[in-house]
């Protein structure tokens, strides 16, 4: 036998099982030497239909009211809940009697989320192409860029058009992106006009191969507003470079009321407000999110009515990574100098104040149709059960925000999930947890599966489960605060 | 009788559920009350021993068919041999390539000794048993399971020899040489169609193919039955003259198949090209129906 392999004794096919992989049957592996039952493929209405059902929620041992308040010390998570159904192969072939009552088999093994995404929220202040621009990831289109937000860059990636509306690629791609961000790996993604960027969850995004440190710390006017003191008497202008509002100190009302004396700087651009302009450049990856690489692009030449040999010019972007200083010769041209010493401390103040920039990925997916059925005979009861708040929902424990409206549509932050926590079938969908917590009694209202009810005892002692701790930043399941709201 | 061996009714109360180990099997009678019944217990009896039986003597269902195999005893093992011997001078193969077609012949041999069924089929994890004394059944392809539609169906009708399907592809649970996303066979038998859609969906391949990544099987299972040959763990991607080009070499090899009346027919899927080869699959683009009402969504 291979040394680090482990023999499977679950069935009398005895695998031998390397570390990382999986028996033949799917359900046992060998995780750093130890015999597990993995089950990494989590599939809720699989367990309805393998007739073995989920455990919706769970008693403390064998005397649980029903209460949420008694607040047990272990919550059971669906990750693992259902088993792989037998096979994973795609499948192509439904048998049935009549052609429109297609009931079977290899395919109702397959698709859990196949409604579902991630929404990604980049903090930078780069340009990461286009609104509504395709999102690609190996080439494939994954998803496409949303909205800025304030300092941040959102992409909607996934959804049911790109995992099984285009190509099987497409959809195969689309899924692994997907459940290597939500299962906190990274993933590189092109956008069509725009960088190379690299997301994981709870990481600074790597834009074109560089990795963004920091947010900005404000648009470039509030920037002087910020600064505009720390300034005064050391410089007699400031530009902060920024693509939404680059500043001027000796325009911007800031300026002013300390009094700093007209320079006379003209700023190619769209002027909003005095010292605060529009569009000075193009959206990019350089200065402020600019596609400026040389700031005095943006500048017009100084005139001599109110410009003077000798003016002291700071121009900085809102993060303070870029920066360069001028000082007008006779013929008023800027010059470069070195950045005096008492300009360092605010251009470094300013990277100070900027937050440090973090990808953050949320998972959003619909559970409307039949992963219901798995809980109760009578789905609709479910869904209402949850909006009056007498179910809580929670995925992989943490907590979830729930929209309003139809069906049961959540959003939960992947990092407040356990590792690993999302699988895939090769539908393509995504495979998440999702646990509906009640009180025994609204569960038998609303048709629950009573028989297969088991109390915690019951499953704790299973080597199948794997424990993990609480995370202390979520609220704990079954606490008796108001559920169903994060 | 083993205690392993779970058997339940599905919550639908017509389909039955077995499962032993590596083995899951959903199978479906129709006819008279009492002769389901009848067939469901026979399926129940025969299933209990089946996983046991064919580990008795495994290490020589792991080995290469042809004129050296070792001498098999049991009847499912039986099955499985007599499914890969046509294919054992011309390729690599071992019993195991039909395994699960063989599981499930002899459960539906057990069912139908038992009980005289209008129809039945045995799911063994996608490799399909079929019985069809009267009427028909009609198997819909399905490329994309969750948009539910059939994009080509197969009426099979009791008239036909078809009484097997088979799915094999290098994301499916065995491993592949090739490089087919899924090839889908019909032949006479269950085991038949599982050994001849192994022996497909290997042929579709581009050998040496750089976005093809390729790892012995026996470092990912030590004990498989493949030993150090190369299964494919990944496909990168291919440009669609290459996709057509390992389609074209499953192609010929299931050609061969067919003239040799090994296979009825075969579906050949890659990167969302389809080819089909033999008579009673047939492209129904037009006729896209809508499978929801049988599709589990989330």
């Amino acid at each position: 036998m291979p040394d680090d392999a482990i023999r499977c004794d679950a069935c009398p096919v005895l695998c031998y099982i390397k570390p990382g992989r999986l028996g033949a049957c799917d359900r046992y592996g060998n995780r750093d030497g130890q015999l597990v039952r993995v089950d990494p493929h989590v599939v809720l209405d699989r367990a309805l239909e393998r007739g073995t059902s989920i455990v919706p929620f769970l008693g403390r041992e064998q005397d649980w009211d029903g209460n949420i308040v008694g607040s047990p010390q272990t919550f059971v998570t669906a990750i693992g809940a259902g088993t792989t159904y037998p096979d994973y192969k795609p499948a192509p072939f439904i048998i049935s009697s009549e052609i429109a009552d297609v009931d079977m088999v290899t395919v109702v093994t397959e698709g859990i989320f196949s409604y579902c995404g991630v929404k990604v929220k980049i903090d930078t202040d780069r340009h990461l192409g286009p609104e509504c621009n395709l999102v690609r990831a190996q080439g494939e289109p994954v998803g496409h860029v949303t909205t800025s937000e304030y300092g941040s860059q959102m992409l909607s990636l996934g959804g049911v058009r790109h995992l099984t509306g285009g190509s099987r690629q497409e959809g195969t791609v689309t899924c692994d992106t997907l459940l290597n961000l939500c299962n906190g790996k990274p993933v590189e993604l092109s956008v069509d006009e725009g960088p190379t960027v690299v997301v994981q969850a709870g990481k600074p995004p790597v834009i074109d191969n560089i990795s963004e440190e920091r947010m900005r710390v404000g648009c470039g006017s509030a920037t002087i507003g910020m600064f505009a003191k720390q300034w005064f008497g050391k410089v007699d202008d400031v530009v902060v470079v920024d693509d939404h509002i680059t500043g001027v100190l000796s325009e911007h009302q800031a300026g002013k009321l300390l009094g700093v004396p007209e320079t006379g700087i003209k700023i190619r651009g769209r002027r909003s407000t005095p010292g605060r302009y529009f569009q000075v450049a193009e959206p990019g990856t350089a200065w402020g999110g600019t596609n400026i690489e040389d700031p005095l692009t943006i500048l017009q030449p100084f005139k001599p009515r109110s410009a003077w040999p000798g003016l002291r010019l700071l121009m900085v972007s809102t993060t303070g990574e870029h920066h360069a200083y001028f000082e007008l010769d006779e013929e008023l041209r800027p010059v470069a100098r070195e950045l005096p010493p008492e300009l360092r401390e605010s251009v470094a103040r300013i990277k100070e104040n900027c937050e440090p920039a973090m990808c953050s990925v949320i998972f959003m997916g619909g559970a409307g149709g039949s992963l219901r059925a798995g809980v109760t005979e009578n789905p609709v009861r479910l869904t209402n059960s949850v909006r009056d708040a007498l179910t809580r929902v929670t995925c992989g424990g943490a907590p979830v925000y729930i929209w309003p409206g139809g069906g049961i549509t959540f959003m939960v932050d992947v990092s407040r999930m356990p590792e690993n926590a999302f699988g895939y079938v090769p539908t393509p969908a995504l495979v998440a947890p999702i646990e509906f917590t009640l009180k025994l009694q609204d569960y038998a209202d609303l048709g629950g599966y009573m028989d297969h009810v088991r109390p915690l005892s019951s499953v704790v002692p299973d080597d199948g489960r794997r424990h993990i701790s609480a995370r202390s930043e979520n609220p704990w399941p079954l606490s008796a605060s108001k559920p169903n709201q994060s | 009788m083993n205690h392993r061996a779970q058997i339940r009714l599905l919550p639908d109360g017509r389909r039955l559920h077995l499962h032993d180990g590596p083995i899951d099997i959903v199978l479906e009678a129709f006819g008279e009350a009492e002769e389901i019944d009848q067939a469901y217990r026979a399926a129940a009896h025969r299933f209990t021993t089946v996983l046991d039986e064919l580990c008795a003597e495994l290490p020589n269902l792991r080995a290469p068919a042809g004129p050296y195999a070792p001498q098999l005893i049991g009847p499912v093992a039986k099955r499985m041999a007599a499914a890969v011997a046509p294919y054992a001078d011309r390729w690599f193969i071992t019993p195991m390539a039909a395994v699960a077609g063989a599981v499930a012949e002899e459960i539906l041999a057990a069912m139908t000794n038992a009980a005289d069924l209008d129809r039945a089929y045995v799911n063994d994890g996608g490799d399909i048993a079929l019985h069809l004394k009267r009427g028909r059944f009609v198997a819909g392809m399905i490329d994309n399971p969750e948009a539910g539609s059939l994009f080509g169906a197969a009426l099979l009708e009791s008239t036909q020899p078809v009484r097997g399907i088979a799915t094999s592809g290098w994301r499916g649970r065995s491993f592949s040489l090739g490089i087919a996303d899924a090839v889908t066979v019909l032949a006479d038998r269950a085991a038949m169609a599982d050994a001849a859609a192994t022996i497909i969906a290997n042929a579709v391949d581009l050998p040496n193919h750089p976005n093809i990544v390729r790892v012995p099987a026996r470092e990912l299972a030590p004990d498989n039955d493949l030993g150090d040959r190369l299964v494919t763990q990944a496909v990168g991607p291919l440009t669609s003259h290459e996709v057509s080009r390992a389609l074209d070499a499953g192609v010929t090899t299931a050609t061969t198949l067919l003239t040799e009346g090994l296979i009825r027919a075969a579906a050949l899927h890659l990167c969302g090209q389809t080819r089909m080869v033999g008579g009673p699959l047939q492209l129904n683009a037009q006729e896209k129906i809508s499978a929801d009402r049988g599709l589990v969504h989330a």
